[in-house]
């Protein structure tokens, strides 16, 4: 199952103080560990929300805000894609992480959507797709 | 907050101790199972041992509470279990001595300096090379490739016997039966515990990447219905080939394997209807295709290529033709003369019959329904495909689309002979039946 992990910020992180070279050091080394568990799929950190902006959807309106917003503990200032095969999996990966934040900080493990949870839904066109033997190429391509 | 009910703080109980011990055995079981077959140098022993602490875990854990470290408690407890067996077997004695000797003083030094980051952990670079030897041993030329494949799956993926057993459609017993004969093989040929030189290094890396490649396609193979642990072993495989990039990551091959592995598995959602029924590659909807994997295949392949100094081997060349598929937005938008070209270079290096087959169809893809025939014409002779249905079958299209479609009705008739699946055998007898309605008009 892939899962997203959703790094929470904190008043460090949003205002934009850098993480100091030891944490570097850390999260450098984990980053390895996760790689060499063939668990990391992605993950990018994020800029403080100060350089982010909103867009609010209503009906037919679309209203831009610039950052920086509030709600600090709802913030987001990274995000990793892994490749696990049980959210128990996830959450000892996670309970591994070196503390990423200054102040008190989550980590949030959300599971992400595969084709088996949408049923049969998103398929109608494939239905009447009519499979047709043309040599081998699916098997060998 | 816009939550409305707070969170509840998880308690040990949520998904059960017994998830959580699972979870951290598939973590640590490799490196566990890698530092004592370095220590020990016999790979049955060594996963007796780690099994035992996993049993001393499932035992105390749920009491005690999981450690801080459970990597470092599982080492340690398997390095006492070690001692004992070592004192009461006695069988090499003065080895036997030393190495007694040797696990005391590690215990001991890992007691007295406790907080000195993971004294019973081996450190990062002992531990790469542990995970290599260990799949080296796991395929090591001794053993069948389907042995090869249940040791690789119970040592470096953690699964149990019946786990295996399960994914690889075979009883329980027989699975078993398989890894402890795989295991006695492995001590009667007294294999070298120590890593190959530059120059066994490609040798034993291939037969890694081969036992890699007929896991994945394990998994691939698996149908709808089937034990979920079939295709999990897509995962499974993917997996360990990242691993092993990250482990060797100067060699060519094991890139291409990864980008050939990735490619595929991002057209796995994509391939198979809601009634189970198999969607060939050209009438897939793309829209379908993990973009993710395929970003990651097509990086693992520039890496390949950046490696192999112009010389890809087969594994980056058929990757090279699934990333031809994969760039290309639509089915009729395909690079042909390119996927061509790969498969000349494919011949070139692992001669097949079944490649020249492929070849013969991207041919008639590339340059019209004649010049495939001309490529397909030589391989009707050929003994290893006489009884292949899809020659047949690749035969009676080409001759269709040239119009000559009495001999495409026997051609696929012929290919409804050869096969005994009986959704394809309904699929070809209908093409048989439209080229026969064809010619007498």
């Amino acid at each position: 199952m892939r899962v997203m992990i959703i790094l929470k910020a904190d008043a460090h992180s949003e205002s934009g103080v850098m993480p100091d070279e030891q944490l570097l050091t850390d999260m450098g080394r984990y980053n390895e560990e996760l790689v060499k568990a063939g668990v990391m799929l992605a993950g990018e950190g994020l800029h403080p929300s100060a350089k982010g902006v909103r867009v609010h959807f209503s009906g037919r309106q679309r209203t831009v805000t610039d950052g920086p917003f509030a709600e600090t503990k709802e913030l987001i200032a990274g995000f990793w894609l892994w490749q696990v095969r049980s959210m128990a999996e996830a959450i000892e990966w996670v309970k591994r992480c070196p503390n990423p934040m200054i102040g008190d900080s989550e980590i949030e493990i959300r599971p992400v959507y595969e084709m088996s949870d949408f049923g049969d839904a998103m398929t109608p066109a494939l239905r009447e797709q009519e499979t047709r033997l043309r040599a081998q190429l699916d098997a060998n391509a | 907050m816009p939550s409305t009910s707070p969170s509840r703080p998880r308690t040990p109980h949520d998904d059960g101790i017994g998830a959580r011990v699972a979870a951290i055995w598939r973590i640590e079981a490799p490196k566990l199972i890698g530092a004592l077959v370095r220590m020990l140098r016999d790979v049955g022993l060594a996963e007796d041992l780690a099994q035992d602490a996993l049993v001393a875990a499932l035992e105390r854990w749920p009491s005690s509470g999981v450690p801080d470290n459970p990597g470092a408690w599982l080492m340690t407890t398997a390095k006492h279990r070690a001692i004992d067996r070592l004192r009461r077997e006695r069988l090499h004695h003065e080895q036997a001595a030393a190495l007694t000797l040797a696990l005391e003083t590690q215990l001991q030094d890992a007691q007295r300096a406790p907080d000195a980051g993971e004294p019973a952990l081996p450190t990062a670079d002992t531990m790469d090379d542990d995970l290599l030897r260990l799949m080296f041993i796991a395929c090591h030329p001794v053993l069948t490739p389907e042995a090869r494949a249940a040791l690789t799956l119970r040592l470096l993926g953690g699964l149990s016997t019946d786990e295996i057993a399960r994914a690889f459609l075979v009883p329980e017993a027989t699975m078993a039966q398989r890894i402890v004969r795989a295991k006695r093989t492995l001590g009667e040929a007294r294999v070298a515990f120590e890593l190959p030189d530059a120059a066994g290094l490609a040798a034993r890396l291939d037969s890694v990447l081969a036992v890699l490649y007929l896991i994945f396609n394990e998994g691939y193979a698996a149908t709808a219905g089937d034990d979920a642990l079939r295709p999990a072993l897509c995962d499974e495989a993917l997996r360990l080939g990242r691993i092993l990039a990250a482990l060797a990551p100067r060699a060519a091959e094991v890139h291409g394997l990864v980008a050939l592995m990735e490619l595929q598995a991002s057209r796995l959602r994509a391939r198979t209807a809601p009634d189970g029924a198999p969607i060939l590659l050209m009438d897939q909807d793309r829209r379908r295709w993990d973009r993710l994997l395929i970003g990651r295949g097509l990086a693992a392949l520039a890496m390949a290529d950046s490696l192999a100094g112009g010389q890809p081997g087969p594994y980056a060349l058929q990757a090279a033709i699934a990333a031809c598929h994969a760039r290309a937005p639509e089915a009729d938008r395909t690079d042909w003369a390119r996927i061509v070209q790969h498969y000349d270079a494919l011949l070139a290096s692992a001669p097949s019959p079944v490649v020249a087959l492929n070849r013969a169809v991207a041919v008639s893809m590339a340059h019209g329904p004649a010049a495939g025939l001309a490529a397909l014409t030589p391989l009707l002779a050929e003994p290893a495909l006489a009884g292949y249905p899809w020659l047949a079958s690749a035969h009676g299209d080409l001759l269709s689309r040239l119009g000559r479609h009495h001999e495409a009705q026997a051609a696929f008739e012929q290919a409804a002979m050869l096969t005994r699946n009986r959704r394809e055998q309904a699929f070809l007898r209908q093409r048989a039946q439209a080229s026969a309605a064809a010619a007498s008009r």
